[in-house]
């Protein structure tokens, strides 16, 4: 039988190395369900994890004129790592908050239906600094529709995970209507999309050969300011200490109500950017499915990340990189998009178990003898 | 309208089956939001078993078995590791999507024969009342059979006895020597095997056939089933009803000329649980009296 | 005759129910038992005295099968037995009474007391249970809900549940820390007439006066061993606590009435309606306490006292702002950054999770109530942002002042001791040197010193001007501290009455809801 024993004072180091041996837990399991399938362990774990690494190192080592291509790859980790850290900053802070906004993904589309009404209304000659309104647009479209589950749980104390999570079903919805309908491009062949954005509309390329764009800026930036709020500000501790007991938050003099609609406008808000960019970065148009599935994994995001925006940065790389491997895996392999769901499910599975070890020893017990 | 009413029973059983496990996992005091991925498993597995075997009767075992394997995993975290309740049903949730787009993937766009209906010769013909309530396959009838005996065992057993208490002060239950931990596994993997039912339903017989989610957000519709029936098991019957006639409301919509886009049509079952959620939560003293009192908090035996 | 009483198959009167040999409890490294032998006879009353911490519970809990030792071995009749669960001490005819009763608030009583019982007709249980409420003296209706009962009436249901067994054996643990004098007073009856028909009692309690009233025989525990047994009727108060706490204690005594000061905090006619029905409405409650001088609210267990303190603390600000001023500033509707500002300080009951955070180390702890009143927060660019130095400062005074001790060099408060948190919090707002300080059970399950160094540094606080509310259940400590003593119940403060005045008679007759003015009357006849 196996045993958990409290620790006197939580273990620091474990909670950093709790990742580490989650993500090794998880190539573990994930070699022996390849094995299990009939696929070479080593070689779908190089196909999914570190091929994006190799082509960094090269690019990193080789002279300039051969490394250009190999840039291509380790970018697109980049490139689909940049909402996934603004989301799951922003569901940091939220869950640390105990406060649990399960429908980022809703979130994110409302943020690109929004961004999208700007681009596509916008007049034919727009200059480039459209796109503050377009990505303003975009936070506050996120920002109203998580204000919808922080409404209803402040005013009649409903749960916001089963609120926040049906509005993401009833956001997919919205769209799916409005790009066969209102948006619908007549020019499009029937097909249900808006057509393209101007080019005003479309996030500016950092790095020439890649699609890394000004994104990354933001969301580092992001993931740093709300660093610096969680650990020095006032308002950090207050979200804190409502996550961590809410009677004492009480007693320290803040709000419970306040601080659900902070955390879940913030969160929102960020989570509607990320759709704005993503949809203005990558499509370029509006389509029925944007990867909405970003609002659902960065929710590991942010579990890997600690729960700390920073981390949420890194968590960030790392879902990345198994997207990455997904779709190579797909082409390579002819593996289904659904392992890199299985791998993301078993990351988490495993990364809550480990985070046991940080208040808890395990030990092996014999059964007890009088 | 008796097509409308005929599907509306069809419709509220996998929404029954999957609420009445997860409110038995509730009243033991754990919270379990992997209901979507445990219905999803058990749907493509039932689907796989019956498009080899050909035996309904295996599939639909097959599919509760899936959803309690789920469920195990999920309780050993949650029981054995004292992990975050929602969190690992978040994890659960994502984990069965992935299971069973893997498993499901060379069972797309296959048809299958719809579990058969059980017609009781006279009645079921004779009045609408028949038609719509008797003529359904078996396992319309087990999901009714199955919150019958949920409600007596609660309430008439010293066992439901038991689990009540473990629900409510598992301190207590530990201190009067009742094993908190085993009638939590026992509970999490029957609400798993409900969940399995579920989802088994689906592809076998609401839509004989296999799609990448289809379940849809109905595993979330039974959590909030829960909710909305305020942890009774009678209400829960009321309530699966209710919801799957809000269902039935796009497919019929628009035969009856209600001049709205399907989309919104769609819509109506997650809307309608956010107000059912909004009704029921309002009132302080209903949730609070009813919610079992240890719901999501972890449990540590000190031996 | 010594081969008589060792002769297999008697039941001589000598040899013991129940006896404890040698047992050792580890927890880790820690030895909750450290080689506790202890032995009870039939119809014996016998007292488990000791200190929060001393080990008690931990023997008991091993008795009654919730728990193994580590080592050692327990005898029932004579014979080796090993309980390796509650049913097991159950069927052996143990019953147990639990401190935080083990009782079911969504349940009936009947519900609750088959719990414990093999299976059988509902209906054959109610009616024995109302033959045994009547025989004892235990009014009770077994079809109520359990959440709807006083906290007398939930231990009843718990005594109930036990004496259904027939039990050779009763382990009651703290009974009497809820209940008033005379409720009290009613509980000795009834085991008084258990103790006549054969039945042992194993009494847990740190009372003093209580053991030495009703015990036969006294084990007395110190940091997990047995330091004594005893006759507790010829020992004194004093005597037992010398053993419990083994130095000469120092007895906190307040000498003389203070200088009366102005008024420093004042409710009048305060109205709280109840935020659910598990909450207790507070209606009309005036009081004022005066700079100098210490007020004490006594009251058993959830008569309105947490939500009288969170009133107090602007946690839950009331309708009308007058209904509560600090220093004659109506703060009614302010919330607890506004009173701290007032120079009001405010120690609430629960010691984890509401005073302090757990998981947060000291310094962030003493952010917690002092970042805006103390400074420990600045307004700069884009927010307030906190001043670490200070506060860390801010804890090392507290941990040097209040002699704080700690595990670690940088705890979180969850590491540290019961007693060491409680002085944490209760330095943590005296430190601020306040105007107002309310507490809401200073001592509340803390060991002897630390409970010394709180009510002396009460005392002195109040010596420097402060006006000091303290709300404690614990009736020793409201007359060794207070100038002036109101009672709660049903969430109706009495009058207040100059300690000199009362007895803890009196105060258990309005504990128990007797009029105030029938009281105050008598008083005056008394006069």
């Amino acid at each position: 039988m196996i045993e958990l024993e409290p620790r006197p004072q939580p273990s620091r180091a474990l909670m950093w190395l709790s990742p580490v041996i989650a993500i090794g837990l998880t190539l573990a399991a994930g070699g022996a369900l390849m094995a299990a399938m009939g696929r070479a362990p080593g070689q779908a774990l190089h196909v999914y994890f570190f091929q994006p690494f190799e082509e960094l190192w090269l690019w990193l080592t080789l002279p300039a004129d051969e490394a250009a291509m190999w840039i291509y790859t380790p970018a697109e980790v980049v490139v689909k790592a940049i909402p996934l850290a603004l989301i799951g900053a922003g569901l940091a802070v939220c869950f640390r908050a105990n406060v649990w906004n399960i429908g980022a993904a809703g979130q994110y589309t409302l943020g690109a239906i929004a961004g999208g009404w700007v681009a596509l209304s916008a007049p034919a000659d727009a200059s480039g600094i459209w796109l503050v309104p377009y990505l303003a647009a975009g936070a506050l479209a996120g920002m109203a529709w998580a204000a919808i589950p922080a409404f209803l749980r402040v005013r009649f104390n409903a749960n916001e995970i089963l609120v926040s999570l049906m509005l993401t079903y009833v956001a997919a919805l919205v769209l799916d209507w409005l790009v066969r309908g209102p948006l619908k491009d007549p020019a499009g062949y029937g097909f249900p999309e808006s057509r393209d954005f101007d080019a005003a509309f479309i996030m500016p390329v950092l790095v020439e050969g890649t699609r890394l764009h000004l994104g990354l800026v933001l969301a580092v930036a992001a993931c740093i300011a709300l660093w610096l709020m969680m650990g020095r500000t006032l308002k950090g501790f207050e979200v804190r200490v409502m996550g961590a007991a809410p009677r004492a938050g009480a007693f320290a003099g803040f709000s419970r109500n306040r601080t659900i609609w902070f955390v879940l406008l913030l969160s929102g808000g960020l989570a509607g950017l990320a759709g704005a960019i993503e949809v203005s970065a990558t499509i370029q148009q509006l389509q029925p499915t944007i990867s909405a599935e970003y609002g659902f994994v960065a929710i590991i995001v942010a579990f890997l990340g600690r729960l700390n925006p920073l981390g949420a940065m890194f968590g960030a790389l790392i879902l990345g990189v198994s997207f990455i491997g997904g779709e190579n895996a797909q082409i390579a392999l002819k593996l289904p998009k659904a392992v890199t769901g299985i791998f993301q499910g078993m990351l988490l599975f495993f990364l809550l178990g480990c985070d046991t070890l940080i208040r808890y020893r395990v030990r092996l017990a014999l059964p007890a003898r009088a | 309208m008796e097509n409308f009413l005929f599907a509306m029973v069809i419709a509220a059983t996998p929404l029954l089956l999957a609420a009445t496990g997860e409110l038995v996992a509730e009243r033991s005091g754990v919270l379990n939001l992997g209901v979507e991925g445990m219905m999803l498993v058990g749907a493509v597995v039932a689907f796989a078993v019956a498009n080899q075997t050909g035996s309904g009767t295996v599939a639909v075992l097959a599919g509760a078995a899936a959803g309690m394997a789920l469920a195990l995993v999920f309780g050993v975290l949650v029981l054995g590791f004292m992990t975050n309740q929602p969190a690992t049903g978040l994890a659960l949730t994502i984990f069965g999507i992935g299971v069973s787009g893997l498993i499901g993937q060379s069972f797309v766009g296959i048809a299958l024969d719809p579990l058969p209906r059980l017609a009781v010769p006279l009645l079921t013909d004779s009045t609408a009342l028949g038609r719509i309530l008797l003529g359904h396959d078996a396992m319309v009838y087990l999901s009714l059979l199955l919150i019958a005996g949920v409600a007596w065992f609660l309430y008439r057993t010293r066992a439901g006895l038991a689990l009540r208490a473990v629900g409510d002060n598992h301190d207590s239950a530990h201190a009067l020597g009742y094993n908190v931990i085993a009638v939590r596994y026992a509970a999490v993997m029957f609400g798993g095997a409900c969940a399995g039912l579920g989802g088994a339903y689906l592809s076998l017989a609401y839509t004989p056939m296999w799609a990448e989610n289809m379940t849809a957000g109905r595993g979330w519709i039974a959590v909030a089933l829960v909710v909305f029936a305020t942890w009774k098991p009678g209400r829960l019957v009321a309530g699966a009803v209710l919801f799957a006639a809000v269902t039935q409301l796009q497919f019929y919509g628009q035969n009856w000329g209600i001049p709205v886009p399907s989309q919104f049509m769609a819509m109506a079952p997650y809307l309608a649980t956010i107000l059912a959620l909004v009704v029921i939560s309002r009132d302080v003293n209903l949730t609070k009296a009813n919610a079992p009192a240890c719901i999501g908090r972890p449990f540590r035996a000190e031996r | 005759m010594a081969a008589a009483t060792s002769a297999p198959g008697t039941t001589a009167r000598d040899t013991p129910l129940l006896e404890a040999r040698n047992i050792v409890r580890k927890f880790g490294d820690f030895a909750a038992n450290d080689d506790v032998s202890l032995s009870i006879r039939a119809g014996e009353k016998h007292a488990l005295l000791g200190e929060n911490g001393a080990g008690k519970s931990t023997l008991v809990k091993m008795i009654y099968g919730v728990m193994q030792p580590t080592a050692g071995a327990f005898f029932w009749q004579g014979a080796r037995t090993v309980i390796h669960k509650p049913a097991e001490a159950r069927a052996l005819g143990i019953g147990m009474v639990f401190q935080h009763f083990s009782v079911f608030d969504a349940l009936s009583v009947a519900e609750n007391i088959a719990l414990a019982l093999p299976p059988q007709p509902m209906r054959a249980l109610s009616r024995r249970i109302r033959e045994v409420s009547e025989a004892y003296g235990l009014a009770i209706d077994p079809r109520r809900a359990v959440h709807t009962l006083s906290v007398g009436e939930k231990q009843r249901v718990e005594i109930i549940r036990c004496l259904l067994q027939d039990p050779k054996l009763l382990i009651m643990d703290e009974p009497t820390s809820v209940l008033t004098p005379q409720e009290a007073a009613t509980l000795f009856g009834t085991l008084d007439k258990l103790a006549a028909e054969g039945c042992a009692i194993l009494y847990i309690s740190h009372k003093l006066d209580e053991v030495r009233a009703l015990c036969d025989t006294a084990t007395i525990l110190r940091q997990g061993k047995v330091v004594a047994t005893c006759d507790p009727h010829a020992e004194t108060a004093r005597s037992l606590a010398e053993m419990m706490v083994g130095s000469e204690i120092l007895w906190v005594e307040k000498e003389g009435a203070p200088e009366p000061g102005p008024v420093r905090l004042r409710v009048d006619a305060l109205d709280l309606p109840a935020a659910s029905e598990f909450a207790v409405t507070l209606r009309g409650i005036s009081l004022e306490v005066r700079g100098g001088e210490i007020v004490g609210i006594a009251g058993v267990a959830g008569e309105g006292q947490s939500e009288l303190m969170e009133a107090l603390t602007g946690e839950v600000p009331v309708a009308r702002d007058d209904a509560i001023a600090i220093d004659g500033a109506p703060v009614g509707r302010s919330g607890p950054t506004r009173r701290r500002l007032a120079r009001a300080a405010f120690v609430p009951e629960e010691r984890n999770g509401h005073a302090a955070v757990a998981d947060m180390t000291l310094p962030e702890n003493v952010i917690l109530s002092h970042h805006t009143a103390e400074g420990l927060a600045r307004a700069g660019w884009l927010g307030s942002w906190l001043d670490f130095a200070k506060a860390a400062d801010w804890a090392a005074r507290v941990r040097a002042a209040f002699d704080v001790r700690a595990g670690a060099e940088d705890p979180v408060a969850g590491s540290l001791s019961g007693g060491n948190l409680q002085k944490f919090v209760v330095g943590r707002e005296m430190l601020r040197a306040p105007g107002v300080l309310v507490v809401n059970q200073p001592t509340w399950g803390v060991d002897a010193g630390a409970a010394a160094l709180i009510r002396r540094a009460l005392i002195e606080l109040a010596g420097r001007g402060t006006a000091v509310l303290v709300i404690s259940q614990d009736l020793e400590e409201i007359f060794s501290i207070c100038d002036r003593i109101a009672v709660i119940h049903h969430g109706r403060l009495s009058r207040l009455h100059p300690a000199a005045e009362m007895t803890p008679e009196k105060v258990g007759l309005l504990m128990g809801g007797a009029r105030p003015e029938a009281t105050e009357i008598s008083d005056v006849e008394a006069a």
